[in-house]
């Protein structure tokens, strides 16, 4: 095995520190293949502590003495310290973690430019249309548009959502891209709504996670901080688009298409959202599965690219941005305007997050569905969905006060409305208890009405029978 | 009724705040008591109830085409912005307004004439429900170091302290006399709150009038008393809750604070919580954050930070948590003070109280924690919050602060308060309604002599008897984390404080999540409660029927299963009908849309909205106060219903749509 040449030192004495709310952790440090086990001596509680390799962001490894200690920054923004007995073994455990953190070669191709447009109702996504420098137009291109017009109602408009400012689609001409010219489109009619992406949106992720880990310093100037590194006017942006898609196609029965340069980050995000907003059985715990698996894994979202680093790299960030999480963000707000009226909980957004950077799941591998093919994902991995449907994961994924809702969901998009999500971005460093006592007695709850509810026909029945 | 210049004009326009463009048609009353705009739209005349005392400013802007504005500002955060077609009914209405929001007596407010049909008997009864006899007799007072003192009987040493004060036992009425002259407005050091567990207590006052280098005798054997009625502990805290600087420029003029070298066995601590001119600007700053029509995420964010707000709250828990950790971790009693001890200091001890004991969490503590440290102790109700026409400079939101101090910790522990968001509100909106006798004046003494609990009643009764509204369904008394003093985070504060938008956006709906799990979980909970009383009582008639049958009498063929009466709470909930806001900017993006297109749907969210509610404006609009040609009879005195805030809910009214819905 080639694991085995990169794991030197397998076992060693060590005791983890988990941020300030958990208590430490004393035993026997071991390294594998995948994964890193902490088990605690025998008087200890019996857990053994598990952590996946590949959700290691960054590690930093100091000795002294005859100590070591490791610091491991995580995809999941968690902050973790090892302190190691022996000074070679600390070195050799390093190394072996950078080394098999990295380990999976799944050798990927960068996304080729392809050009299709996948209808869906009314609600449509591509990528943008080859203008090119000598403004291209292409017949069957617009034939397509002027056909999704055709079979709509009859006066149906359409508008083209570009996620890109007017400016920004003019000079991806230079590049052999565009936009839709006006005249050669008619009916349809270009909205540029500008969404942040690439590496400003990483840079922005990786300021706030910067301001989350050092509350206590920055409390005095949170605020501005938070203002600072822009994420929530991300949010904001991302959400106030999808809602005008969303509202294009509800109130003026118009059809909609969205794209950016190559449809598969900001996109999705205004898509998916759009579904979201507007069809309640997206919103069922099988839907928004079957929504991310869509529109996001399906879609070509470039999974292993985006979600190569999560915040805390020390790495130049290249491909990496976090698309996917921007979205999981709005949704979180959709669900705090909109409690009742989504099946799955913060947990499932949680989970999502944390297997979309690391995951002992296949569902998020690679970078399109050609690749995945190509690695053969289906049949050598398990699937992400499978592993969350299970009965005894329900507790932490379902909303318990979910009720279908047949309506659209019209979120409020002013800045006062709009919260910094702290069950991901605190989620290490605040304590979990409170929330975690609240949440048991909500289930308490309507668990409780549920039992009285099932146990009337039992009497009423019976009574009937007399 | 001789203030009103014009009881009526007809074509107003109330405008939306969140979409400009839409803007109701309809009429304006003015009352003896009330701002009414009622709409004109027949199908469901819409109400917007505003009591003058509710008034915070009234602006005249300059006149348009359209009209001639009028913006009103409310103390409750309410904010009209009106437009009346006719420049002199406008200056009239202005004029009056100006007028009927300063009373110049306290005769004038509602409460003296507000009639909610109780007779004498109930009253009484309303205003003995809050009793600080007994809440001191629940710390565990008297006992072998604290004692019940008369010295303030009449209010002789001090007149904006209660007649009623608790005293370690060995300070004789010749030591707090001594005091009582050393401290700012005669405020000497007396017990706020007594923790039984380690005998630990915080006591309160005012200031010392040391200067450079005045002492007390007196002053100092005040407080060693306090230190010996804790065998605990050989040392007291005082804190001191002003910036440094502040207590330095007091001592130029007489005033100051204690010198450690001349108390013996004291610790001094400043913890900064500024003054309430600042927080009187600070609180403009952030209105003004709040009225601004769609602010860019950043534009909000740093209006936020610039306007320190957040800062200021964070800085009244922060003492209340040193505090509270003083009492419950290192077993010291604490002294607080600020300048009159009547405002910062109100604030840090109410927050203490609160994070050490459990049963402040509770509704009818935190009535009792209210009555104790704001009211008996001579906050300045009618000067900070312009009871009656005063110095604005006197006006600061005080009280305020303290309530969104409470919602920031029941936001961290929701399961730790008996009580809900709205509880609070309402308390915020009672404080400054003048509904009720409870907060008004500066002092005791001054209510004993308004005779207010004879002519007006309480706010308490009222609160407590609509008290299914108010109650938290997440609230776990039991709980390991909720019992005894709140298990502080690690780090002071290592939480991020919230923009309380439910508080100070509260009137624009749209800004608020549109359900509510609250209301969702109480409804849960009520319905397994019939559920359960329905299945006890179906099992006691099917025991019956069983031995009838035994009997082998015939089974009566009428006996049926009742329908179900409860045909599902949740649609009602559930019913989330909302009109998409103007999500597109400047970009005239759907040119096409008729501007009234969104307007069914806002009659479809009023009606449903009005389902469930009760939140003080909605409740004020619902329909059983739809009686508008009835408003000229409908003296102050003689309404059947408080017309404004919640006590109008008709349970019966509403419970038949909610039926039917």
């Amino acid at each position: 095995m080639e694991f085995s040449e990169l794991i030197r030192t397998g076992q060693a004495q060590a005791e983890l520190l988990r941020g300030p709310e958990a208590p430490p952790l004393r035993g026997t440090l071991c390294v594998t293949g995948h994964h890193l086990l902490l088990s605690p001596g025998p008087q200890a509680t019996p857990d053994l502590w598990l952590l996946l390799l590949r959700s290691v962001d960054s590690i930093e490894k100091r000795v002294a003495g005859d100590c070591g200690t490791i610091t491991l920054r995580c995809k999941d923004l968690r902050v973790l310290q090892l302190d190691i007995e022996g000074v070679e073994a600390t070195l050799n455990i390093a190394r072996s973690i950078e080394g098999l953190r990295l380990g999976d070669a799944w050798h990927f191709h960068p996304p080729e430019r392809y050009y299709k447009r996948v209808a869906r109702e009314v609600l449509l996504r591509s990528s943008q249309p080859l203008i090119g420098p000598q403004k291209r137009r292409c017949a069957e291109d617009e034939a397509l548009l002027r056909a999704v017009l055709a079979g709509s109602r009859p006066g149906a408009r359409g508008f083209i959502v570009d996620t890109r400012s007017a400016q920004t689609a003019k000079q991806a001409r230079m590049t052999g891209g565009g936009t839709e010219a006006k005249a050669a489109y008619p009916g349809w009619k270009r909205l540029h709504r500008p969404l942040e992406r690439g590496r400003p949106l990483q840079e922005s992720f990786v300021h706030l996670v910067e301001a989350c880990g050092d509350l206590e310093q920055s409390m005095d100037h949170w605020l501005s901080r938070l203002a600072g590194c822009r994420w929530l006017a991300h949010v904001k942006e991302a959400l106030s688009t999808a809602c005008l898609a969303a509202q294009g196609m509800e109130r003026e029965g118009a059809c909609i298409l969205v794209h950016g340069a190559e449809g598969t980050d900001s996109t999705l995000v205004v898509t998916s959202l759009a579904q979201l907003i507007l069809d309640p059985s997206s919103r069922t715990m099988a839907g928004f599965q079957e929504l991310v698996e869509r529109e996001w894994i399906q879609a070509g979202h470039p999974f292993q690219l985006r979600c190569a680093h999560s915040a805390f790299s020390h790495a130049r960030p290249k491909h990496e941005a976090p698309t996917f999480l921007l979205f999981l963000d709005c949704v979180w707000q959709l669900g705090r305007q909109f409690p009742l009226s989504l099946e799955f909980g913060e947990g499932m957004l949680l989970a999502l997050f944390d297997h979309a950077y690391a995951s002992p799941f296949g569902t998020f591998l690679c970078n399109s569905e050609q690749e995945r093919c190509l690695c053969e994902v289906r049949t050598r991995t398990h699937s992400l969905w499978s592993g969350l449907n299970q009965l005894k994961e329900q507790r932490k994924l379902r909303n318990p006060l979910y009720v279908p809702n047949p309506l659209a969901l019209w979120p409020s998009v002013e800045p006062q409305s709009l919260r910094l999500w702290q069950g991901l971005f605190l989620r290490w460093t605040r304590p979990p208890e409170p929330s975690e006592a609240a949440w048991e007695k909500v289930w308490q709850i309507v668990t409780d009405q549920e039992k009285t509810e099932g146990s009337q026909p039992t009497v009423s029945a019976s009574e009937l029978q007399l | 009724m001789e203030h009103i210049r014009t009881p009526k004009v007809e074509n107003v326009r109330l405008v939306d705040r969140i979409s400009s463009k839409k803007a109701a048609l309809g009429t304006l009353y003015l009352t003896a008591t009330h701002v009414i705009f009622v709409e004109n739209a027949p199908d469901t005349r819409k109400e917007t109830w505003i009591l003058h005392s509710q008034i915070s400013t009234i602006e005249k802007q300059a006149t348009t085409a359209t009209g001639c504005p009028l913006l009103i500002r409310c103390k409750n955060f309410q904010l009209l912005q009106l437009i009346i077609p006719q420049e002199r009914d406008c200056h009239d209405v202005y004029l009056s307004l100006v007028r009927l929001a300063r009373p110049v007596k306290y005769e004038e407010l509602y409460c003296f004439s507000f009639n909610p049909k109780l007779d004498k008997e109930e009253r009484e009864q309303g205003w003995m429900l809050i009793d600080l006899g007994e809440e001191y007799k629940r710390m565990g007072l008297p006992n072998n170091y604290w004692q019940l003192s008369d010295v303030n009987r009449d209010y002789r040493v001090c007149d904006s302290y209660p007649a009623d004060l608790y005293v370690p036992r060995s300070a004789t009425a010749h030591i707090i006399v001594g005091s009582s002259k050393f401290r700012s407005r005669r405020r000497f050091p007396a017990l706020s709150y007594y923790y039984r567990e380690n005998h630990a207590s915080i006591c309160r006052s005012s200031q010392p009038l040391s200067g450079f280098s005045a002492r007390c005798l007196e002053d100092e054997q005040m407080l060693q008393a306090i230190r010996k009625a804790n065998p605990g502990s050989d040392f007291i805290y005082v804190v001191d809750t002003r910036p440094k600087l502040n207590a330095m420029a007091n001592r130029a003029a007489g005033k100051g604070y204690e010198n450690e070298d001349n108390y013996s066995n004291i610790k001094f601590q400043f913890i900064g919580i500024e003054n309430i001119h600042v927080m009187r600007n600070s609180l403009q700053k952030m209105l003004e954050v709040c009225e601004l029509k769609s602010p860019s995420m950043s534009d909000f964010l740093w209006g936020l930070e610039n306007s320190g707000w957040l800062r200021h709250i964070k800085a009244i828990l922060d003492a209340g948590i040193f505090i509270a950790k003083a009492v419950s971790e290192e077993g010291a009693s604490v002294l607080v003070h600020c300048s009159d001890g009547w405002d910062r200091t109100a604030q840090v001890c109410s927050v203490a109280s609160l994070l050490l004991d459990p049963h402040y969490r509770t509704l009818k503590g935190f009535m009792v924690l209210i009555e104790k440290d704001w009211i008996s102790f001579g906050h300045k109700f009618n000067h900070r919050y312009g009871n009656l026409d005063g110095d604005p400079k006197e006006i600061s939101p005080v009280i305020d602060q303290f309530i969104e101090c409470v919602w920031q910790l029941m936001e961290q522990f929701p399961c730790a308060f008996e009580f809900n968001e709205r509880f609070l509100i309402h308390i915020q909106n009672h404080i400054y309604s003048c509904q009720f006798g409870n907060f008004l004046c500066n002092s005791q003494k001054e209510r004993q002599e308004l005779k207010i609990q004879e002519r007006t009643h309480s706010s308490w009764a009222h609160l407590w008897k609509n008290r299914a509204e108010y109650l938290n369904p997440l609230f776990r008394a039991d709980h390991s984390q909720t019992r005894g003093a709140l298990r502080l985070p690690t780090a002071p504060c290592s939480f991020t404080h919230k923009f309380w938008s439910g508080m100070y956006n509260r009137f624009e709906k749209g800004l608020q999540p549109r359900q509510s799990v609250t209301d969702y979980l109480m409804a849960v909970k009520e319905e397994s409660q019939q559920l359960e009383e329905e299945l006890a009582a179906l099992g006691e008639r099917l025991e019956k029927i069983q031995k009838v049958q035994l009997n082998r009498t015939e089974v009566k063929s009428n006996k049926q299963s009742e329908p179900s009466k409860h045909s599902g709470f949740s649609t009602s909930d559930n019913s989330t009908a909302n009109t998409p806001q103007d999500y597109s900017g400047n970009v005239k993006s759907f040119p096409s849309r008729s501007p009234s297109q969104g307007d069914e749907d806002s009659a479809l969210i009023l009606t449903q909205d009005n389902l469930k509610s009760s939140d003080p404006d909605l409740s004020a609009n619902s329909d059983q106060e739809s009686g508008v040609e009835d408003l000229s009879c409908r003296s102050p005195s003689g309404g059947e219903h408080a017309p404004s805030e919640d006590s109008s809910k008709d349970r019966d009214s509403d419970e038949a749509v909610f039926l039917t819905a």
